[in-house]
């Protein structure tokens, strides 16, 4: 598969704390990758750089062939790249449909290369109503946003990354705040309305039991730097991961002979 | 956008009120003049409140519409209503549209102060300037419009009539502009600007674009007020005139174009009466006024209607 994201040597520093230190990732299109570290790690920084909030102090984005390391975000939305929050972002006095409504329009009245042909064929309310059926929040389509549990604001925060169509989407901890029960009905949705798509996922997630559930390729993060790269089962028992991510007590020689 | 309820409800009031403007007491159709300008002002200010931001300085436009137009006539001898209001347009625009670059970055309080002393500065030059009247300011007497005299007894009638048209028109465009997916963009600002940016959309763009739009029609509604009164002086931006701006504003809502002209016909009503009965304390009565809204109806005189809409 072709790459479609890929960080070159990103390095970011605030004050004394380094929060990304060389970081170098290539994504394969398609994929589902999952971004697991303890607190501080690098994780949301590294999200925050390729969705440029942050700027990288050295190195590169290339997405999909084209640099993106200086863009605003809403430039590097244009092109394609999306993302949800750690603490839902809404139209809080809007309802349900109403900020989905927003983010239609904003396609529509863009028009570009990244409006697939798909949104802007098919009329606002019609493209709405579809997101609301593959997020199941149709029977709270006329609610206020600012209104509803935080499961269902979960799932409204990644509805409105989706609505805009990107290629990437970006999900930061999808599914804290969530309970137990919702959790797995949640990211069933999510990535139902994903493979549909087709579109790349890269999440942060603290709940190893969705990122084995859900990921094809994990990256590790500790200090600002990927400890470990690759698939779930190789990762998750890479001795360093873990100590460091999971946070399991393991002798220091296993641990080094991991990491060696 | 598209022709709703509301469009069609607006071009109703607007067939309503020019049907009854001859038969409307001259007193009547002054204050409804008047009101219908204050209106298309407060339109403008409702567009910024929906947006998230309040302008204290919206005096400058008004003002610099009415000046447009004042100058118009007395400068280049031009005395068509029509192109006095469309100078004042198109004046406040260029204005504004420089402005609002600097403006569009500012939110909240720092917004308010710095519109305020934009409207502070034009008070001031025009306070030292001789040649516009000073402090006297000048008179404008607004002939003709599209070449046909506007005087006697039917010139009342007649500015009242093209205040119908003018401000229900404005009235009109914001709602649709306000049902387009540009306009939607104003609520998504006022209640999360990160969200709208990761959108995709320009949030500075669309808060210039809206500060334009609010400009205009403050400088349309101050040329229209300059026609209806024929005099026109600094006063028109001195900050108690902004600040009546946004005291109607408060007073109307902002839940739908209508609640700004029902809230103008509302304040012009009660001032003329309070200053009537009560000359030295109507400024009271107006105060006990929105004490009264702020305490009962929070979200202004429209949100009766949206209660019994609700209810």
């Amino acid at each position: 598969m072709a790459t479609i994201l890929d960080a070159k040597g990103l390095n970011k520093s605030f004050g004394a704390v380094t929060a990304a230190k060389d970081i170098h990732v290539a994504v394969e299109a398609d994929s589902i990758v999952g971004l697991i570290g303890s607190n501080g790690a690098g994780k949301t920084t590294f999200i925050n750089m390729v969705t440029g909030y942050l700027k990288p102090d050295t190195g590169s984005i290339v997405f999909n062939g084209r640099d993106i390391t200086a863009l605003r975000p809403r430039n590097i939305t244009r092109l394609g790249i999306c993302r949800s929050f750690q603490i839902p972002q809404l139209f809080n006095s809007m309802t349900v449909g109403e900020n989905l409504l927003v983010g239609v329009g904003i396609v529509a009245g863009t028009g570009g290369g990244w409006a697939a042909a798909g949104a802007t064929a098919s009329s606002p309310a019609a493209v709405v109503d579809t997101m609301l059926d593959r997020f199941g929040l149709g029977h709270v389509r006329d609610r206020q946003a600012g209104l509803l549990p935080e499961g269902t604001r979960k799932l409204l925060d990644i509805a409105m990354a989706m609505v805009v169509q990107p290629r990437i989407l970006l999900l930061d901890e999808p599914t804290s705040g969530v309970s137990a029960d919702e959790k797995f009905t949640l990211m069933d949705m999510v990535m139902a309305a994903v493979r549909e798509s087709r579109v790349t996922v890269l999440f942060v997630e603290h709940d190893m039991e969705i990122v084995e559930r859900y990921t094809q390729r994990i990256l590790a993060f500790y200090e600002g730097r990927i400890i470990a790269d690759g698939v779930p089962s190789h990762v998750l028992a890479d001795p360093e991961v873990r100590r460091y991510v999971i946070g399991e007590h393991v002798p220091a020689a296993e641990g080094t002979a991991g990491h060696a | 956008m598209k022709f709703d309820r509301t469009c069609i409800a607006i071009v109703g009031l607007a067939v309503v009120l020019l049907i009854a403007g001859p038969l409307l007491p001259a007193w009547a159709v002054s204050l409804a003049n008047v009101s219908l300008c204050l209106g298309t002002v407060v339109l403008g200010m409702m567009l910024l409140m929906r947006t998230g931001l309040v302008s204290f300085g919206h005096g400058l436009y008004y003002c610099l519409g009415a000046y447009a137009a004042g100058t118009l006539e007395n400068l280049v001898k031009v005395s068509d209503i029509a192109l006095m209001v469309l100078a004042g347009a198109a004046v406040t625009a260029v204005v504004s549209g420089l402005l609002g670059l600097l403006l569009s970055r500012y939110r909240e309080i720092f917004f308010a102060m710095l519109s305020l002393a934009f409207s502070m500065i034009l008070y001031g030059l025009l306070v030292k300037s001789a040649a516009l009247g000073s402090t006297d300011g000048f008179n404008i007497s607004a002939k003709t419009l599209a070449g046909f005299a506007v005087d006697g007894d039917s010139r009342r009638v007649v500015l009242y009539s093209i205040a119908v048209i003018v401000t229900l028109g404005s009235a009109l465009l914001l709602h649709l502009y306000l049902s387009s997916h540009r306009g939607r963009l104003a609520g998504a600002i006022r209640d999360n600007e990160l969200r709208v940016e990761y959108m995709g959309a320009s949030v500075r763009a669309t808060i210039h674009v809206n500060y334009v739009i609010s400009a205009v029609l403050a400088g349309i509604g101050g040329a229209l007020m300059a026609v209806n009164i024929g005099h026109i002086d600094p006063e028109m931006a001195y900050w108690p005139q902004s600040g009546e701006f946004v005291f109607v504003a408060i007073l109307s809502g902002t839940g739908s174009v209508f609640a700004p002209l029902a809230g103008a016909l509302v304040f012009e009503t009660i001032r003329s009466f309070a200053y009537e009965y009560s000359p030295n304390t109507w400024q009271m009565v107006l105060g006990i006024t929105m004490l009264l809204v702020i305490l009962f109806l929070p979200g202004g005189l429209w949100s009766i209607f949206k209660r019994r809409k609700a209810g």
